[in-house]
């Protein structure tokens, strides 16, 4: 292997190195938005909407104003007076993309539960939020739907008058033609019907902002719980407040957790930020649980019917899916993206399979927005092409897992485009499932189960293949697909005078331990202790650019850029090093942080004795500035795409029909793996919501359009006692074009794990003629399934 | 509303501040006192992020108000450190990466570390009852029991 | 999101605590504070004060008093659960509370905050009204003592008056008897979804008197009568258990609470299981 490829001693990556974050989290030291106290802070509380539809007719706010303690308080009329820009932009455009303007308050009607309707800044937040009550709204209540099949299929009120029958876009990919060709002359066609019912993020940190507005200066400084500081300074710029983006200072500290949740321009911020420019004083706003479960972004929301034609050998020959996918109220940055290209382009799975259709219908309901949550879009087409797996088995009568088998696209045929428009990188499909079928013991489980059947016990097995698409890239045709922001990451990679490394890098952390693995890489490419690197996120005002942290792009594009700068850093210190050591550039190794002549290793100079030199000036090659440091784009060739198989063993209760979930087994193989450690906490984390979803979770709406599961006691975010211990192995299979190899984890356990659960419970009830239950899969849906109170 | 004046001795410093009823015992440490370390996550006694130790017993201090609270002994987060030595649950923490975004992770330590106090070779499980009341949307639970478990072997060991 | 805002009153005695009851309308009291401060937490509740109870001193033991075991009303859940005295003659109380919530809400709540807060969704009252229990109460007319069987009448409503103090829980003590409770957890809530409670006294052969009470996802926690008539005076056996656990089936719709992931008819079912279940425990036959 080259020297720029694979620098020679490790230095940390690899290794399962304990975190450089974690000692501040552990003292309570730590600081997150709610943290930050400033002097003079005003608190803001949001009057949002209990109704799911109505016309406003009338906000009156002066009972509320006359308040003790109340500073002032504006409606959505104030904000659009101020001659601010007041729109929240969608970032993915798509062919025929209906988009009405998002406001940051509700100005003519309501849409959805929680829409916010009037701010109240008051000198306590107790008393902001006594103050809600006492703005009185009137409504006209309009008819409301939140189901994405019935907005469009049902004659409502739309939700917006720029789309009549609630579809904000109606979207294809793949040949329909190829795809009829194929169910007409595959030997079966099987189907099923799905629902993947709506989540509830609930990273544990609830949103929160605290603005301050400068007066003298003119600036806007933001802190808050983002997982993209500068995506939120773009559109904090752009779309809200017309604030120019270099007057924009977004600091995201500690952030508890995101999992999605957190990339979003919601209105809250930019209400926060706008009452501190109104009041020219700090304001700070922090969301309830409550308020997060009807603001926050919710996940998934999709109804699909879908069909696979398969030939009697087991040969999968095509498939067709249709999907009605919820939006929400309103149009979230990536609430386009998430059901359309980031869905229907993951459909192939991990097999190869020559014919393949999507159709997506956008709707927009009156609920809370929907946008990317974990996994988003890939975790919706693997859960639809893992189930079709399991029914076309069924329909043939052939062991699930030797199915999935014979239609995985085969190591040699990679690069491989598939049939839903994307290229593999790479991949050894069959070696990861043979990891995870040896390691949980496949064929005696199916033995067991058989025996275990004879005394009317049901053992279920259920193995699901994934693939994801990480690090969306490259720009360019993301730009051409509808993308309305770039796929690169940028880092800068400065030698300090001393010999300390800092490392600014536009990705953001909401736990997953960038600091650590950061300076694993750049410590790989500079040969120096991870302990000299310093790495710094979450600021705009110290890092120059960025895209942030979502679909598991932060180690591939991230530490791609942060790779790249550090080998330009080392490129420069040769040249350096060439000089001092009176030698040829061509000449000189770069051993264990070490420049020498090749062959006179006797003489040499560490890479932070040449960054001493490079800031002393002294003496340098001709012509070479000063300094020791490197800005790099890094834009990927292509997406990564991480991969692996995952096995769960489940027990039914036939008389309450609960699920013992005994074993769960996980083999990802996420290229190369820069920390094992933290891999697997990831994977750890990833598994435990994906059975969330298969086995708990799900947001549901009553008839009136109220949330029913609107607080932490009535929506199952998994505790301690409902996930196993978790088994994990890994394969290891490089990203090609990735400079370090990575294919990036942060979303794959979860894409596996919903449609592992749900296949190993289907396949307990296979004595049932079950072939198919929708998440969550609760202990009644069991019952039910196995002839409930016949 | 009639303002109340109490004291506290958090992590052996005793404080006198002056509360509104309604104040929350973790509003009192976090804003009054500047105890940031329990964290508020939910409002219906689900999430114990906010969980502290009052006299010697684990509560979420989100379930009492802090003029209750009178009087009262506490233990933070904050407390769990001595000299700026990790403790050694923390440390297994940071060993066994039972921690990931960190927000549940001063209430899960404060009922850990009380748990361990009287815990006698539990299995697995029971560690996953004791932390019932804690909620991690990061970790999966894994590591965490992990390092609870390792906790206990580590002061079985320094027993021995 | 906060609290709404209230006065604070400590009391000192049950008497004073009566009297600040009587002064301020709408007050309430406030123990444990696990059943009420969630509620004024998620806007449910705003009373306009509240009597902390904390202060009082004699609440707090558990004791034999007459016959009776006496729980006051301030002992916690954790108290209860590890409680010998309450283990050995109200196993099913004992159950009950270790049942409750998580380590730091047993830590927190109190049993006479529980029952007087009359959440029907919580652990205790099947055991109560299992074991035959009463509320002790102090009141502006003196003291009274309400059975278990009178106090639940709806969710969030029982039978203690607006100016009553619960003071203790009451167990009988009887010989030869044995208790339990069993619990289907709401994974949402970790309430029951249906909590069963059994009290039953045998010679060993035949079902001499017994008691069968269910909480969780009911209109309000309440005695199983049709399951409790199957079985007294019958003898000792497994077919007896299950066609008197067959009894618990004959609820109506109307008499579950709605919740998001079980319907009534599977509460029903979950219901006659949980019964069976709980018999057989304590009934000492079993399964299968």
């Amino acid at each position: 292997m080259s020297e720029s490829d694979q620098p020679a001693d490790k230095r940390g990556f690899g290794d399962p190195i304990e975190r450089d974050e974690d000692v501040p989290l552990l003292t309570g030291e730590a600081t997150y938005t709610d943290d930050i106290q400033l002097r003079g802070t005003a608190h803001l509380a949001i009057r949002r909407s209990d109704h799911a539809h109505a016309r406003l007719l009338e906000v009156d706010t002066s009972a509320a104003e006359a308040m003790d303690d109340v500073v002032a308080v504006y409606t959505g009329a104030d904000v659009e007076d101020s001659g601010v820009p007041n729109t929240i932009p969608t970032a993915w455009m798509l062919p025929g993309l209906v988009t009405p303007q998002y406001r940051m308050l509700a100005v003519d009607k309501v849409r959805h539960e929680g829409d916010g309707i009037a701010a109240v800044v008051a000198e306590t937040p107790q008393a902001a939020q006594d103050a809600l009550e006492a703005i009185d709204v009137e409504y006209e209540a309009l008819e409301h739907v939140t189901d994405p099949v019935e907005s469009v299929d049902r004659d409502v009120p739309p939700v917006h008058e720029e789309a009549e029958d609630n579809v904000a876009f109606d979207f294809e990919l793949g040949d329909a033609d190829a795809v009829d060709e194929a169910f007409a002359d595959a030997d079966r066609v099987a189907s099923v019907d799905l629902r993947q019912p709506r989540l509830i993020p609930n990273a544990m940190e609830p949103r929160s902002a605290l603005a301050d507005w400068d007066v003298a200066t003119e600036k806007l400084r933001l802190w808050m719980t983002s997982q993209n500081p500068h995506l939120h300074r773009m559109l904090l710029s752009a779309g809200t407040l017309g604030v120019p983006e270099n007057k924009i200072q977004v600091i995201a500290p500690e952030v508890g957790g995101g999992f999605g949740s957190k990339i979003y321009h919601y209105p809250d911020e930019a209400v926060t930020a706008w009452c501190s420019m109104q009041l020219g004083r700090p304001v700070k706003w922090k969301a309830s649980r409550m308020e997060g479960y009807v603001t926050d972004c919710h996940g998934r929301d999709h109804t699909t019917s879908a069909e696979i034609a398969v030939d009697d050998d087991g040969t999968v020959r095509g498939i067709r899916v249709e999907t009605h996918a919820g939006l929400g109220a309103q149009l979230s940055q990536f609430a386009t993206a998430t059901p359309s290209y980031l869905y229907a382009t993951i459909l192939s799975g991990e097999y190869a399979i020559p014919a393949i259709h999507c159709r997506v219908i956008g709707a927009f309901t009156n609920t809370t927005p929907v946008d990317a949550y974990r996994g988003a879009g890939r975790s919706e087409g693997i859960y639809v092409i893992e189930r079709l797996m399991d029914v076309a088995a069924r329909e043939l009568e052939m062991d699930p897992a030797e199915l999935r088998r014979t239609n995985l696209v085969p190591p040699d045929e990679f690069p491989y485009e598939t049939a839903a428009a994307v290229v593999y990188d790479s991949g050894e499909y069959e070696r990861a499932m043979d990891t995870a079928l040896e390691h949980v013991g496949y064929d005696d489980l199916r033995e067991r189960q058989a025996e275990l059947r004879e005394e009317g016990r049901y053992l279920g097995i259920g193995v699901a293949n994934f693939v994801e698409s990480a690090g969306l890239s490259p720009s360019g045709l993301a730009g051409d697909l509808g993308a309305q922001a770039g796929g690169w990451e940028s880092s800068i990679v400065r030698f300090d005078s001393t010999g300390t490394v800092t490392v600014l890098v536009g990705t953001a952390d909401q736990g997953q331990g960038h600091r650590t693995t950061f300076a694993q890489i750049a410590a790989e490419e500079l040969g120096v202790d991870v302990d000299a690197i310093d790495v710094v996120e979450g600021d705009t005002d110290q890092i120059p650019q960025g895209l942030g942290t979502y679909g598991s792009r932060s180690a591939s594009v991230g530490g791609g850029a942060i790779a790249r700068g550090a080998r330009e850093v080392r490129e420069k210190a040769r040249e350096i090093a060439a000089h001092q050591l009176e030698a040829s550039v061509d000449d000189i190794e770069f051993d264990d942080g070490e420049f020498h002549v090749a062959g006179a290793p006797d003489r040499s100079y560490h890479i932070q004795e040449i960054a001493a030199e490079a800031y002393l000036g002294h003496d340098l090659p001709e012509e070479m500035d000063p300094g020791l440091e490197a800005t790099n784009f890094y834009d990927p060739e292509n997406f990564t795409f991480p991969f692996g198989t995952h096995v769960a063993v489940v027990e039914i209760q036939p008389e309450t029909g609960e699920i013992d979930l005994e074993r769960y087994v996980a083999v990802d193989d996420c290229g190369e793996i820069i920390n094992p450690m933290i891999v697997e906490g990831q994977v750890h984390g990833g598994i435990a919501q994906g059975i969330g979803a298969a086995l708990y979770e799900g947001a549901a709406y009553d008839d009136d359009g109220h949330l029913l599961t609107r607080r932490m006691d009535e929506y199952a975010v998994p505790h301690s006692t409902y996930v196993p211990d978790f088994e994990t192995d890994h394969t290891v299979t490089p990203s090609p074009h990735n400079p370090i190899g990575v294919k990036g984890v942060g979303e794959s356990a979860t894409i596996a794990a919903a449609p592992t659960v749900v296949s190993a419970v289907v396949d307990a009830l296979e004595p049932f003629d079950v072939d198919h239950l929708d998440m969550p899969i609760t202990p009644e849906t069991v019952w039910q399934a196995m002839g409930g109170e016949e | 509303m009639t303002e109340h004046d109490i004291t506290l001795s958090v992590n052996g410093t005793e404080h006198e501040l002056t509360v509104e009823p309604r104040t929350l015992l973790v509003t009192a440490l976090r804003e009054d006192l500047g105890y940031t370390g329990a964290n508020v996550g939910c409002e219906t006694a689900r999430c114990g992020a906010c969980t502290v130790r009052v006299n010697g017993e684990a509560i979420k201090s989100c379930m009492r108000f802090a003029v209750q609270s009178d009087g009262a002994e506490i233990e933070t987060v904050e407390g769990l450190a001595e000299n700026g030595d990790l403790a050694p649950l923390q440390e297994q923490f940071q060993e066994n990466h039972g921690l990931q975004c960190g927000f549940c992770t001063p209430g899960m330590l404060m009922t850990a570390d009380t748990y361990l106090k009287d815990a006698d070779d539990p299995s697995r499980e029971e560690i996953r009852e004791a932390i019932e009341g804690n909620l991690c949307r990061c970790t999966g639970y894994h590591n965490i029991v992990d390092a609870i478990e390792a906790t206990l072997e580590q002061r079985e060991a320094s027993h021995e | 999101m906060y609290a709404n805002d209230f006065e604070y009153y400590r009391a000192e005695s049950v008497d004073e605590a009566v009297d600040l009851l009587g002064d301020h309308e709408g007050a309430e009291l406030l123990a444990g504070s696990h059943g009420l401060l969630p509620r004024m937490r998620t806007g449910e509740e705003a009373p306009p004060a509240l009597v902390d109870m904390n202060a009082v001193d004699g609440l707090s033991s558990i004791e034999h008093i007459d016959g009776d075991l006496s729980v006051g009303a301030l002992v916690t859940h954790a108290e209860l659960a590890e409680s010998e005295l309450v283990r050995e003659h109200a196993p099913a109380l004992a159950d009950a509370a270790g049942e409750v919530g998580d380590i730091q809400v047993r830590n927190g709540g109190t049993i006479g905050g529980n029952l007087a807060h009359g959440d029907a969704r919580t652990d205790h009252p099947a055991a109560v009204l299992a074991l035959g229990g009463s509320l002790d109460v102090t009141g502006p007319d003196g003291d009274r003592s309400i059975d278990a069987a009178d106090l639940f009448t709806g969710h969030f409503e029982t039978a203690v008056g607006e100016q009553e103090v619960v003071t203790a829980l009451r167990v009988p003590l009887e010989d030869d008897a044995s208790s339990t409770y069993h619990k289907h957890r709401n994974p949402l809530s970790g309430y029951p979804l249906i909590g069963v409670g059994a009290w039953a006294q045998t010679d060993g052969e035949t079902i001499e008197r017994v008691r069968v009470a269910a909480t969780g996802n009911l209109a309000h926690p309440k005695r199983l009568a049709a399951v409790e008539d199957a079985l007294e005076g019958e003898s000792l056996e497994a077919d007896t258990i299950t066609a008197a656990a067959e009894q618990a089936t004959s609820l109506g719709d109307d008499e579950f609470r709605p919740d998001v992931q079980a319907s009534p008819t599977y509460c029903r079912h979950l219901l006659s299981v949980y019964t069976e279940r709980a018999l057989r425990d304590v009934l000492g036959v079993d399964g299968e």
